[in-house]
C-alpha cells in the first residue's frame, strides 16, 4: 500500500473506529470494510478531508452460496482522485432479507445511475436516493436478474401489462405439418 | 442547484407530464431520433424553445452481457465484453484482460503489450472519427460525416488485416493477444499514420474558423470541472474543463509510461473545447502509434504458462488462418497428453484465483473500469463494467438546461455516448 494511502486509511480508522475495518491488501489494491450505518460519514470524510473527490464506481456482488446469508451482498465503492493516483475500495456487506444501504447521492451525484443499476439488478434499496427506479429492465419487471438465484432460463418471457410467452422448452410446437413452413400439401 | 434538479431520471410519459406546469410542453426525443446516437430517448420539458428540464431514458439496448459472462469461461468473456461499447471494442477487451491478468498474477509479454497499445490508439482515432462524423452530421456539416467514416474505414481495414474482423475482434486475450501481427501490418499502419494527419488538417480547415460551427458549439453545453467531478464525468469532457486527468499518465498500464505524449486540455468546458481536445487527442494517438512501431519489441505474444496460454498455434495457410499442420500432427498423431490438454483448456478453460480487482483503462470516452470478482472457478463470479458513456450521460440534464432545443443535439453529441456501452 502506498504510504499516503496508509495515512488516509489510518486517519479514517481513528475517526470512525467502529465503522472502518483494518485495510486489506489484495492484488495490489486496498479495500476496507465499512459498516452500513457509518457509510455516509466515512464516505463524506474521505471525500472532504482526504482527496477522493471522484466516485469511480459503485457496484454490487451477490455472494450467494459463498458467504453466509448475513453477508450475501457486497456493495463496492471505488474511490479515486485527480490529484492522487491510488484508489480505495469501500466494501459494504448487506444481509439477505434486509437489502438496504445508505445512498451516496448526497455526496456524489454520480451515484444516481449507479444506485439505480444496483437496485434494478440486485434489489438493494438505497435510503436517501431521490429517485430510485429501475433503469435498464422494464419498470414492471418481476425479480432482480443479476441475483445468483435468479433462474437462467426455463421461465416465462415477460412483456408489458403482465403478458408473457412460455419458455422455449414448454412452448407448444406449431402443428407438425409437412416439413417446412409455407408448404400446404 | 437543488437535488430535484440534479436527479431527473427516466419517468415515463404520464408521470412526467402530470408533474409539469401548464405553461410548459413535454416532448419526447427518441429512442429513434437520428441525432440521438442509437436508442437514447430523451424527455424534454420546454418553455417555448428553452429547455426547462431534460432527462434520459435508457435500457433499450440492454443485452445482459454482465450476466452472460458469469456462465462462460474467462476466455469466452472477451468475446462478450468486446460487444459492449462497439466503437471501442479493443478497450473493452484490454480492460477485461488486464483485470483477469491481475487476478492470475501474470503479465502479458512486452510485444503483446506494445501491440495492445498500438491497437488501442488506432481504435481511439477510429472512435473519435465516428464522433466527428456524427457530430458534423448533426450540426449540419455533412461533409464531415463522409470524411470521418472514410478515414475510419482505413482503420477498420487495418483491424481486419490484423484481427480478421472489423469490429468485435476478441483479439486481446487473457495472457496476451490471440496471434502475432500478420505480414505487412507494420507497413500498412505506417502508411495510414503518414496519410491521416493531413486529413485532420482538412477537418480543422473546414471547422475551426467556421462561423456556423462556432455558433453551434461555443458556450453550449457548459460543464465546469466541479460539476463534472461530482457527476463522475471523465475523459475528454473532464479534460475540456481543465482537469488533466488521463489514466495513461496517472496509472500507466500496458507500458504507456515508455511513450512520449501530451494530454490535451482546454478550459472553456463547452462543446467547442471538447472538439479541440478530441482533435488534439487524435494527433497524440498518431504520435503514440508511431513510437510503438519504432520500438516494437520482438518475442512471444502470449504468456508461456501452458495452463493459461490458448493452446492453438495459428498459421496462415492456403485456406486462411487456422491451426498449423505441425501442431495438428503433434496433437492428433504423437501426443495424447497434448490432445487432452488442448481439449481441456478449450472446453473447460483455466481457473482464476479467488478475489476481486478493479482495473480502469482510459477509453476514448473516459474511465472504462472492470470490477472482476473470481470465486476460484473457471468462470467469473461477477464482471461489472463501469462504462464511461453510462456515467457521462448523467451530465446531459445539467448541460442543456436553460438552452435551446437545438443545443440538446450539440450537447449530447459532445458527450459522445455509445448506447451499447450505456445499456450493456
Amino acid at each position: 500500500m502506498d504510504e499516503k494511502l496508509a495515512v488516509f486509511v489510518a486517519e479514517a480508522r481513528e475517526r470512525f473506529p467502529l465503522a472502518v475495518s483494518e485495510p486489506v491488501e489484495e492484488f495490489g489494491q486496498t479495500s476496507v470494510d465499512v459498516g452500513r450505518d457509518g457509510l455516509s460519514d466515512v464516505a463524506g470524510f474521505l471525500r472532504d478531508e482526504v482527496p477522493f473527490e471522484l466516485l469511480a464506481d459503485w457496484s454490487c456482488v451477490d455472494y450467494f452460496g459463498i458467504e453466509p446469508p448475513e453477508r450475501r451482498f457486497m456493495c463496492a465503492a471505488h474511490l479515486a482522485s485527480v490529484r492522487f493516483p491510488e484508489r480505495l475500495r469501500l466494501r459494504v456487506w448487506i444481509p439477505e432479507g434486509d437489502e438496504r444501504c445508505p445512498s451516496l447521492t448526497a455526496l456524489w451525484p454520480a451515484a444516481n445511475f449507479m444506485e439505480r443499476e444496483i437496485f434494478d439488478f440486485f434489489g438493494i434499496t438505497f435510503d436517501g436516493h431521490p429517485d430510485l427506479r429501475r433503469i435498464f429492465m422494464p419498470e414492471d419487471w418481476q425479480g432482480h436478474p443479476q441475483r445468483k438465484d435468479y433462474p437462467l432460463g426455463g421461465v416465462n418471457v415477460q412483456y408489458k401489462n403482465g403478458a408473457f410467452i412460455p419458455p422455449p422448452n414448454l412452448r407448444v410446437p406449431p402443428e407438425a405439418t409437412t416439413g417446412y413452413p409455407g408448404r400446404t400439401a | 442547484m437543488s437535488d430535484s434538479e440534479l436527479f431527473l431520471g427516466g419517468q415515463d410519459w404520464d408521470t412526467v407530464s402530470s408533474r409539469t406546469s401548464a405553461d410548459t410542453l413535454v416532448i419526447n426525443m427518441g429512442p429513434q431520433h437520428p441525432s440521438t446516437h442509437g436508442v437514447l430517448r430523451m424527455v424534454l420539458e420546454l418553455d417555448g424553445e428553452t429547455i426547462v428540464n431534460a432527462h434520459s431514458v435508457i435500457g433499450y439496448l440492454h443485452t445482459g452481457i454482465e450476466k452472460t459472462t458469469e456462465v462462460r469461461t474467462w476466455t469466452q468473456g472477451v468475446t462478450l465484453v468486446t460487444r459492449m461499447d462497439y466503437l471501442s471494442p479493443l478497450f473493452n477487451e484490454a480492460g477485461y484482460c488486464l483485470a483477469v491478468e491481475r487476478l492470475l498474477g501474470v503479465e502479458a509479454p512486452e510485444r503483446a503489450q506494445a501491440i495492445r497499445v498500438l491497437l488501442m490508439e488506432l481504435n481511439r482515432i477510429a472512435s473519435h472519427l465516428v464522433w466527428i462524423a456524427t457530430t458534423g452530421m448533426e450540426l449540419g456539416a455533412l461533409s464531415l460525416m463522409l470524411y470521418g467514416f472514410r478515414e475510419r474505414e482505413l482503420i477498420l481495414d487495418i483491424f481486419e488485416h490484423i484481427t480478421g474482423l472489423r469490429m468485435n475482434h476478441a483479439f486481446i486475450r487473457p495472457g496476451g493477444i490471440s496471434t502475432d501481427l500478420p505480414e505487412g501490418s507494420v507497413e500498412k499502419i505506417r502508411e495510414f499514420l503518414d496519410y491521416v494527419p493531413a486529413r485532420f488538417d482538412e477537418y480543422e480547415t473546414l471547422l475551426t474558423e467556421n462561423p456556423t460551427w462556432i455558433d453551434r458549439n461555443k458556450g453550449i453545453g457548459v460543464l465546469p470541472a466541479d460539476v463534472a467531478l461530482g457527476l463522475g464525468v471523465t475523459g475528454p469532457l473532464l479534460r475540456a474543463a481543465g482537469v488533466a486527468q488521463d489514466l495513461r499518465k496517472t496509472q500507466p498500464y500496458c507500458g504507456y509510461e515508455q511513450y512520449d505524449f501530451d494530454v490535451p486540455v482546454a478550459t472553456e468546458a463547452d462543446c467547442l473545447a471538447r472538439y479541440h481536445v478530441r482533435m488534439a487527442e487524435m494527433r497524440e494517438s498518431v504520435k503514440i502509434a508511431r513510437q510503438v512501431l519504432d520500438t516494437l519489441p520482438g518475442g512471444p505474444v502470449m504468456v508461456t504458462d501452458p495452463k493459461i496460454a490458448w493452446p492453438a498455434q495459428l498459421k496462415l495457410g492456403n485456406d486462411g488462418l487456422g491451426n498449423s499442420l505441425d501442431y495438428i500432427r503433434s496433437i492428433m498423431g504423437e501426443s495424447m497428453e497434448a490432445l487432452i490438454h488442448h481439449f481441456k483448456l478449450v472446453t473447460e478453460g483455466f481457473s482464476v484465483p479467488a478475489g476481486e480487482v478493479y482495473v480502469p483503462v482510459e477509453s476514448p470516452r473516459g474511465e472504462l473500469g472492470f470490477h472482476v470478482v473470481s470465486s476460484g472457478d473457471n468462470k467469473p463470479w461477477r464482471v461489472h463494467t463501469r462504462d464511461p458513456s453510462f456515467i457521462n450521460l448523467q451530465a446531459m440534464p445539467y448541460m442543456v438546461r436553460g438552452q435551446l432545443i437545438a443545443d440538446v443535439i450539440a450537447a449530447v453529441a459532445s458527450i459522445d455516448p455509445v448506447m451499447g456501452g450505456v445499456d450493456r
